[in-house]
């Protein structure tokens, strides 16, 4: 199969998705992505000289309104969702990796 | 009890009628749903205690003739939020997520005072054909349980197919209620971009997610679709055109007399099952015989439909599924040193296959490098697809073809190789492309299982597909056949 996207490239868009894979999921998902994408490339196929961009197909045009404050009262519920919180906050590992700081 | 000889104006009378309470009727769903649902895993959640609870009230306050969905059972596609009912899109990433507020579609058919009794199964973030891609099981074809019941909306129409349930909505990105509708023999009906609010729907593509009734009956989509349906401010995409009571338009068995009809060769081309295009033949002779013109008419791109939708389709969802980064809900990764750590593994441990996949496809197609000839080629390769169908329906009151090549397919047939899968929505992305309404609806069987024919229309003409639907239902009987299981018929 030709190399359209090759392990290194896999790895990256990885990282910009905040995604990893093992090395058994790479080699499983390299070749299969190349296919995919070897199947999105039929699409050179269709003259698109002076074609527009479809990016939307809504037939509202954009709506503005007020930028209003509204509260909706449901923070207790909110925060019931988050994998951890503690006196009305959500709570998140460190920032900086603490394991550096030990070195 | 199961809902295989009432439709929704049958079930109406009995409650107006006092012949059943709504609490009677929800209690004896739950029970059907209870024996049938370890046959056929339709449902992920029931919401048992507040339904039965909502009925007592209706009963309290009465049912009335203008109230025709009172006390009525009705299933969610696990991806439409309900406030406090956990919403899970069957991903392990939300696996105990309750939402804070209703979807507008959930608030509708409350104030409708119909009953929520559940949510159903699909394929994670509606990312499949098949079910198969739920965190946490498999629903099975309502006429065959080896079989895959499509997908992503397979619990929804399981659910309706087996006669759990009256209605269920599902949702419709690139096929996602009209596949899983067809392979169950029941109706399903992706509105017209705009028409249904998505407010509350956990977004997929968001140039292409609609949701859509599914039901025994074209009638009874109808009846759904009309309360469903209308603007709201919550979604500036939704649309202010007036939202008709489709069904009161269909008493006309002959409606579709005078009518010009297109039947695209591309979608009898080859790779179509031999009995799918007989009972696609068929049904154009059914309309035939009713007075409408039947043409063969091109949609010369439609194959490069798969292409352009999983490159948009793809895209939309890295950007919408940059939300689940397992801080504010949502699943968080244990033993994490650090914030980047919390999103990767959050991520990578919470979400499954398909839709890493999707996500590194989306993410490849709009990155640097690749954007111009992956996401601007496929948006333009959209607008002609656009225009392909716009030729046709300028002269042609809709276009009728399969729903999918093939009957449903065996479970674990095709999961692993997900180019093939792809291709099973060659006949349903365009439309979505496109924005157009499409129905789907029971048109034959092949080895004992349905074959759904699609009738897709003008932008917002949900009623001519409709009638044409109605149409067809009243001249023949594959809407009546039923499926058995485990010896309940």
């Amino acid at each position: 199969m030709a190399n359209r996207i090759n392990r290194e490239q896999v790895q990256h868009v990885a990282g910009l998705a905040k995604l990893e894979f093992t090395d058994a999921e790479l080699d499983a998902f390299t070749p299969q992505l190349d296919d995919i994408i070897g199947m999105f490339e039929s699409l050179s196929e269709v003259d698109t000289d002076g074609v527009d961009v479809t990016s939307n197909v809504s037939d509202q045009l954009n709506v503005m309104r007020e930028d209003v404050a509204d509260n909706w009262g449901q923070s207790s519920a909110l925060l019931h969702n988050a994998p951890d919180a503690a006196r009305g906050f959500i709570k998140v590992p460190a920032i900086i990796d603490e394991s550096e700081d030990n070195d | 009890m199961n809902y295989f000889d009432k439709d929704l104006a049958g079930l109406h009378a009995d409650l107006v009628a006092k012949k059943i309470s709504a609490k009677e009727l929800t209690q004896a769903t739950f029970d059907n749903i209870k024996a049938t649902d370890p046959q056929i895993d339709a449902f992920l959640n029931l919401n048992e205690e507040a339904a039965l609870n909502q009925a007592a009230e209706i009963d309290q306050q009465g049912i009335n003739a203008d109230q025709p969905l009172a006390g009525i059972p009705v299933g969610l596609k696990d991806n439409i939020v309900t406030k406090g009912l956990t919403t899970t899109a069957a991903s392990k990433i939300l696996e105990n997520f309750k939402p804070v507020y209703d979807a507008t579609v959930t608030e509708k058919l409350a104030n409708a005072q119909m009953i929520t009794v559940g949510k159903t199964n699909l394929d994670e973030f509606a990312m499949g054909g098949s079910t198969e891609n739920s965190a946490f099981k498999t629903t099975k074809n309502a006429w065959d349980q080896t079989k895959v019941p499509g997908g992503s909306s397979g619990g929804s129409a399981a659910a309706v197919a087996s006669g759990q349930v009256p209605v269920a909505l599902g949702s419709d990105t690139g096929g996602s209620i009209r596949q899983p509708a067809a392979f169950n023999g029941i109706v399903g009906i992706k509105p017209t971009y705009g028409r249904v609010s998505r407010w509350g729907l956990i977004a997929f593509g968001s140039s292409l997610d609609q949701i859509g009734p599914m039901t025994r009956s074209v009638k009874d989509n109808a009846t759904i679709l009309s309360a469903i349906a209308g603007h709201d401010d919550h979604d500036l995409t939704s649309s202010t055109q007036a939202v008709p009571d489709f069904a009161a338009d269909l008493n006309d068995a002959t409606s579709v007399k005078g009518m010009r009809i297109g039947l695209p060769k591309e979608f009898l081309a080859e790779g179509v099952n031999p009995d799918v295009k007989a009972a696609i033949l068929a049904a154009a002779d059914t309309y035939r015989k009713l007075g409408a013109t039947v043409d063969e008419v091109s949609l010369p791109h439609n194959k490069y439909g798969v292409a352009a939708y999983y490159i948009i389709a793809s895209s939309e969802a890295s950007s919408n599924l940059q939300r689940f980064d397992g801080i504010r809900y949502g699943y968080r990764a244990k033993d994490v040193k650090n914030l980047e750590d919390v999103y990767v593994k959050s991520r990578s441990e919470g979400f499954g296959e398909e839709v890493k996949r999707r996500i590194m496809l989306g993410t490849f197609s709009l990155s640097a490098g690749f954007y111009d000839a992956y996401f601007l080629k496929a948006a333009k390769v959209r607008t002609v697809i656009i225009n392909d169908f716009k030729a046709v329906l300028k002269d042609h009151d809709f276009i009728m073809g399969p729903v999918a090549p093939t009957p449903a397919f065996g479970i674990g047939d095709e999961i692993k190789d997900p180019i093939t899968m792809y291709m099973n929505d060659v006949l349903t992305i365009p439309v979505n492309l496109a924005g157009l309404p499409g129905l789907s609806l029971p048109a034959g069987f092949s080895n004992n299982l349905p074959v759904g024919m699609q009738l897709i229309g003008r932008p917002f003409d949900e009623s001519t597909l409709y009638k044409a639907g109605y149409a067809f239902e009243q001249n023949t009987d594959f809407h009546l056949q039923v499926p058995t299981l485990g010896g309940q018929n």
